[in-house]
């Protein structure tokens, strides 16, 4: 049992962190521009995908650095040149055309990649196990992903609260109109959020690619969470998107272990209800249900508390 | 308007215009060619464009050319009975589809009420590879062909092997969650239970379909339970993930599979360095030691890049032209009259034959493991190294299960 | 409407107003019952069906994007369920023999609709904006996982089916053949439209627009928001839900993928692209889409890019939608300026369609080289057979790609001044909108 629980936090709490990974550049771009961008985890894939690439060429460290920035760069320009001409039509605007937009990534990731997993390994540095615990190996590879995790919020945390380019983001997140009075640039402003959020989705893509899997549907598994993680967070907190993807990692992962059942706890059914739609809950274990308990999660927070677990604005 | 005036001017006449000339046996390949399932659908429909060469290199179904029309049905059960009134509306008689049991059910259904409200204009279905095992029985029609083995008779094969494996102890059961992944872990619990009450099944999952992206809490819950062997009806990247996760943690168990051999599974396997650790149950693998089949494999490889992985598909079109001799026509009725109880040598060698009750074709099956080869086995798979060894043959004997179907036969 | 001191009530309509108003609805009668006269086969009378299907669904989530401001993404719920219980009820009515024919079947989903309308509706209305979108997202899933839990009533991925011809029979209608679908989806679609037509026109459907665009003034004016909206969702369910039902009967099967995420996209799709601004949008819209979604996977495989593409290029250029682009050019037309701006169209249009072309080439050609090197390489797309291997035709692809697009910029530039033009004099007239 406590060995189970163990490995439990250890997968919730790194399923969780990369789930931040992702949020993070989704929460500020959200919160900014009220974008409900549902390219954010094409960006992802991009980032797996171009790491891939990359690491064929140069070996996995460049990649690392050079396949966020050529996304970052890619999703400054969707936002220079798509985003901004749509922004005048409204949010359903914009949402149409990120949606159409995670179409025509997939496929164009799909033409140039194919639509089978990518060769996309773990580097040989990073290779072995970190340590054995209860018999059970736990990979380098998968303390490097937090140890970046890490990283990755301390710095985002740092230069939100420290430096001066962070005090503007962090007042156009709830002030954005304020912003623009003062006489930023708030285009620009826009356009670095954009850029810099989906290079961090990139981030996580190369970190994630060669750990979980590098294919085509990538994106579209993990779109919706993130819309989850952002709202549960509150918007505009970035604290809370952390709460919020360590608490849905955790969630799903404990779920997943777990094989209590309605009639596992209470016995089984009288064999007259055994062909109608009572036998289906109550044999349903909760293991099966993980996967939904995010939508769950989400549904509750909107009815009993909109602004999120921290955040500050009404959704 | 002008917009939608010249949509509809591209997409309208296609419907309006249905050959009649049928100079050609048409065959309508319905399958995933788009988005996720595609990978898979185009190695089928470039099997059946293979098999389809080679027939007409002999001569075609009686004098005529085979031609296979694809379709995309995006693995999605109304889309595909689009796709299938589309192939009808060409005059396509014969429609084959084999991923996904939701789309094969929807597609029986809809055959079947078709013949019933079109008498005269029959559509045959040949399913090469949908095993939900109500397809041949409760739901069984006349107009559905089977190839493949379904799920039930593989688990039978499986386990009339497993019984003879004493290393076994602790079994886990591991499946998607839908209609295959619960026959596959009802049929192993009832048949492991029946030929060896002494294997303990230490763990039952059942995990969402294509949804997992880290399989790294189930191989924790597989550790602690001690299990020995896993057993899986997991495919595609449901199964090379939870293989991943396993190598990560440093699992040892041996790997009972139905679709390792899936694309991207022998890939898998070798990343995880499960040398002849990974077992498959299948009607064929490349390494069998029959010539004809060893010679048709090198064909398709020297022309595609991947190995067969349906040789049930070469078993449908040959019955199907073997039908159409017997009944001297290539009306759907009297072929599907001839291919009722038809006795047939396999392509991989041993007999086989299409059961009249419910129309599943029974073959020898085999049990095979991935991993170093010998000169024994000359075919690797995916460019791994790794190729699979046969490690048991299953006769179509051993595989006979009862079937509940009772078939309406037409007048 | 044409002039800034319009009295309080608009005027009476005249008798020719009148006329061309019934008019209008008797001749889309007349059209619905000719259609399968000029093209009869199976296919194109499936199409037709699903066209009508589209039509009823996209109307009723537009009387929540357009009419309400509420961007739902999951209208599929109350389709889905519409379409279940339909099929649940095809089968208990052909069991016991009860005597509903099954023209009036789709009532019943659409009675499905309204009830998990009614009971869903009142949490996920309690704010509009992203709040809705995000709860409309999140109930969408878990009825959707839902649909694959519960396998008794859902029947699991293979979903359950039944047969339409077994139904207590009226006037020896059988339904079995595709033909009497037809008609019964085209009569549904027609009473469907018109109540939905109606709707607007109440006072309930002049609060929606209020609430859409200002609802602290609603408040103000004594009426509450939630209240409206919620209406609103209520009205929307029911007519989803009969959507759902005629889908059920035209395929004789109800599964998982009616409730989905695709279905609902799918439906916001259709809508938008069509317009919402326009009550006739969202018909245009489903007319294009299921179109577009049945044809464009024959032509070329690549179908979901070029889906990608067309939505964000309407996105970007025509952000009123196909009507919205069409209703721009209302007030030139009254104005009689239409004319000029006519020719520049048709001057713009030629580089424009060079420039697509060329992009449409090079695409495939890009697609023929990453995806199917090994194969002849005289392919054919969207009923054109060219050869990628071929040097000229890559040469050709970039000529028209790149001078397409270098000379389209030029041209339309014209069309911007011709419009300024045709719109200033319109203005003059007292016209323009």
């Amino acid at each position: 049992m406590l060995e189970l629980i163990v490995m439990s936090t250890l997968n919730g709490v790194l399923y969780g962190m990369l789930l931040f990974l992702m949020a993070s550049g989704l929460t500020v771009i959200f919160s900014m521009l009220g974008v409900l961008n549902f390219a954010h985890a094409s960006f992802y894939m991009l980032g797996a995908f171009f790491g891939f690439q990359i690491s064929r060429w140069f070996g996995f460290w460049p990649a690392l650095l050079i396949a966020p920035l050529l996304a970052g760069a890619l999703g400054a320009a969707v936002e220079r040149f798509g985003l901004r001409r749509v922004h005048k039509n409204g949010h359903v605007a914009e949402l149409l055309f990120t949606f159409g937009l995670a179409f025509a990534i997939e496929e164009v990731v799909q033409i140039i990649w194919g639509k089978s997993p990518v060769d996309f390994r773990v580097p040989s540095v990073l290779d072995f196990p970190a340590f054995t615990i209860f018999s059970t190996n736990y990979p380098a590879y998968k303390m490097f992903m937090l140890l970046v995790s890490i990283v990755i919020f301390a710095a985002l945390l740092i230069t939100l609260k420290k430096t001066r380019i962070g005090l503007i983001v962090q007042a156009a997140l709830t002030h954005p109109h304020m912003v623009g009075h003062l006489g930023h640039n708030v285009g620009r402003i826009f356009m670095l959020v954009f850029g810099v959020g989906t290079a961090l989705a990139a981030v996580a893509g190369v970190i994630a690619g060669p750990a979980l899997v590098t294919q085509a549907n990538m994106a579209g598994l993990l779109g919706p969470i993130l819309f989850v993680v952002v709202v549960v967070g509150g918007l505009g907190s970035l604290p809370g998107a952390f709460a919020a993807s360590l608490l849905i990692g955790l969630v799903q992962t404990f779920a997943v272990s777990m094989n209590g059942s309605l009639s596992g706890a209470f016995g089984p059914l009288s064999p007259d209800y055994a062909a109608t739609w009572l036998a289906d809950i109550w044999n349903v274990t909760i293991a099966q249900i993980a996967p939904i308990m995010p939508y769950l999660l989400l549904v509750l927070i909107l009815i009993f508390r909109p602004m999120g677990l921290l955040g500050t604005r009404d959704t | 308007m002008r917009k939608l005036m010249m949509a509809a001017a591209i997409a309208l006449p296609m419907f309006g215009t249905a050959a009649i000339a049928q100079e050609t046996v048409k065959i309508a390949y319905i399958d995933p060619l788009s988005g996720g399932g595609a990978s898979i659908g185009e190695i089928g429909l470039k099997t059946f464009q293979f098999l389809a060469e080679e027939l007409n290199a002999k001569g075609g179904v009686l004098g005529k050319k085979v031609e296979i029309v694809a379709f995309d049905n995006k693995t999605n059960p109304q889309e595909s009975l689009i796709q299938a009134q589309k192939a009808i509306d060409q005059g396509i008689r014969i429609l084959t589809q084999g991923n996904g049991s939701s789309v094969a059910g929807a597609l029986s259904d809809f055959v079947t009420k078709y013949n019933e409200r079109n008498p005269g204009k029959e559509v045959l279905y040949f399913n090469y590879a949908a095993v939900d095992p109500v397809l041949t029985n409760d739901k069984c029609s006349f107009w559905h062909f089977r190839w493949d083995a379904n799920s039930d008779i593989k688990m039978e094969a499986l386990t009339n092997y497993m019984k003879t494996a004493t290393a076994i102890k602790n079994v886990y059961l591991i499946n998607q969650d839908y209609s295959f992944g619960h026959s596959v872990r009802t049929a192993a619990k009832s048949m492991l239970g029946a030929k060896r009450p002494d294997i303990k099944i230490v763990g039952d999952e059942l995990h969402p379909l294509l949804k997992i992206t880290d399989f790294a809490p189930y191989i924790a819950k597989i550790k602690a339970s001690g299990a020995d062997t896993v057993v899986t009806g997991n495919w595609g990247q449901d199964f090379a993930l939870l293989l991943k996760a396993a190598a990560d943690a440093g699992l040892k168990v041996s790997w009972y599979t139905y679709y390792a051999g899936g694309t991207g599974g022998p890939t898998a396997v070798k990343q995880a360095n499960l040398n002849h650790q990974v077992f498959q149950v299948g009607e064929g693998i490349a390494n069998l030691d029959n010539k004809p089949s060893q010679e048709f494999e090198k064909a398709l490889r020297a022309k595609y890049d991947f190995s067969l992985f349906y040789p049930r598909a070469v078993n449908q079109m040959r019955m199907l032209a073997a039908a159409a001799d017997k009944a001297k026509s290539i009306d759907p009725v009297k072929v599907a009259l001839a291919l009722e109880g038809m006795e047939f040598d396999v392509f991989n060698g041993g007999k086989g034959n299409m059961r009249k009750d419910d129309h599943q074709f029974f073959q020898p099956i085999y049990i095979s493991s991935l991993g170093d080869r010998t000169e024994k086995e000359p075919f690797d798979e995916e460019k791994t190294g790794w190729g699979w060894k046969l490690v048991a043959k299953i006769d179509s004997a051993q595989t006979m299960l009862p079937t509940t179907c009772k078939m309406e036969r037409p007048k | 409407m044409t002039d800034t001191t319009s009295s309080v009530a608009p005027p009476y309509p005249t008798a020719a107003e009148k006329l061309k108003f019934y008019g209008l609805w008797v001749g889309a009668a007349v059209v619905l019952l000719l259609l399968p006269k000029l093209f009869s086969s199976g296919g194109s009378l499936t199409t037709f069906s699903l066209i009508g299907i589209s039509i009823i669904f996209s109307l009723s989530y537009n009387i929540l994007l357009g009419q309400t401001g509420m961007l739902s993404f999951g209208h599929a719920v109350y389709y889905g369920l519409g379409g279940f219980l339909v099929i649940h009820a095809i089968n208990i009515i052909g069991a016991n023999k009860l005597p509903i024919p099954l023209p009036l079947v789709p009532l019943i989903g659409g009675l499905t609709g309204l009830l998990f309308a009614v009971l869903l509706g009142w949490v996920s209305t309690q704010r509009s904006g992203t709040a809705f979108a995000m709860i409309s997202l999140g109930v969408a899933e878990l009825v959707a996982s839902s649909a694959l839990i519960l396998r008794t009533f859902f029947g699991g991925e293979a979903g359950i089916s039944a047969n339409r011809t077994k139904v207590f029979r009226l006037f020896d209608w059988s339904f079995g053949p595709q033909i009497q679908i037809y008609y019964l989806v085209a009569a549904w679609t027609l009473i469907a439209v018109i109540a939905m037509y109606a709707l607007t026109r109440t006072p309930l459907g002049r609060m929606c627009n209020a609430v859409r665009d200002n609802p602290e003034r609603v408040q103000f004016v004594g009426y509450d928001p939630h209240v409206v909206r919620y209406l609103a969702f209520c009205f929307s369910g029911f007519f989803a839900g009969i959507a759902g039902a005629l889908a059920a009967i035209n395929f004789e099967i109800a599964n998982s993928a009616y409730l989905g995420a695709v279905q609902s996209g799918t439906v916001l799709f259709a809508t938008y692209i069509g317009g919402v601004g326009f009550f006739i949008g969202p018909i245009v819209g489903a007319i294009f889409v299921t179109i577009l979604s049945l044809g464009l996977s024959d032509l070329t495989q690549v179908w979901q890019l070029y889906f990608g593409l067309i939505f964000i290029a309407v996105v970007l250029f025509a952000p009123g939608g196909i009507t919205g682009l069409l209703m721009m050019h209302r007030p030139l037309l009254k104005a009689g300026t239409f004319g000029r701006v006519l020719p520049s169209y048709l001057i713009a249009f030629v580089p424009t369609l060079a420039m697509l072309i060329g992009l449409i080439l090079a695409t495939e050609i890009i697609v023929y080289y990453a995806v199917h090197s090994g194969d002849a390489s005289h392919i054919k797309a969207f009923g054109v057979p060219f050869d990628a291997a071929n040097r000229y035709v890559w040469a050709m692809a970039a000529i028209l790609l790149v001078g397409g697009y270098w000379v389209a910029r030029k041209t339309w530039t014209f069309v911007g001044h011709a419009w300024d033009d045709a719109t200033s004099v319109a203005r003059e007239k007292g016209i323009a909108a």
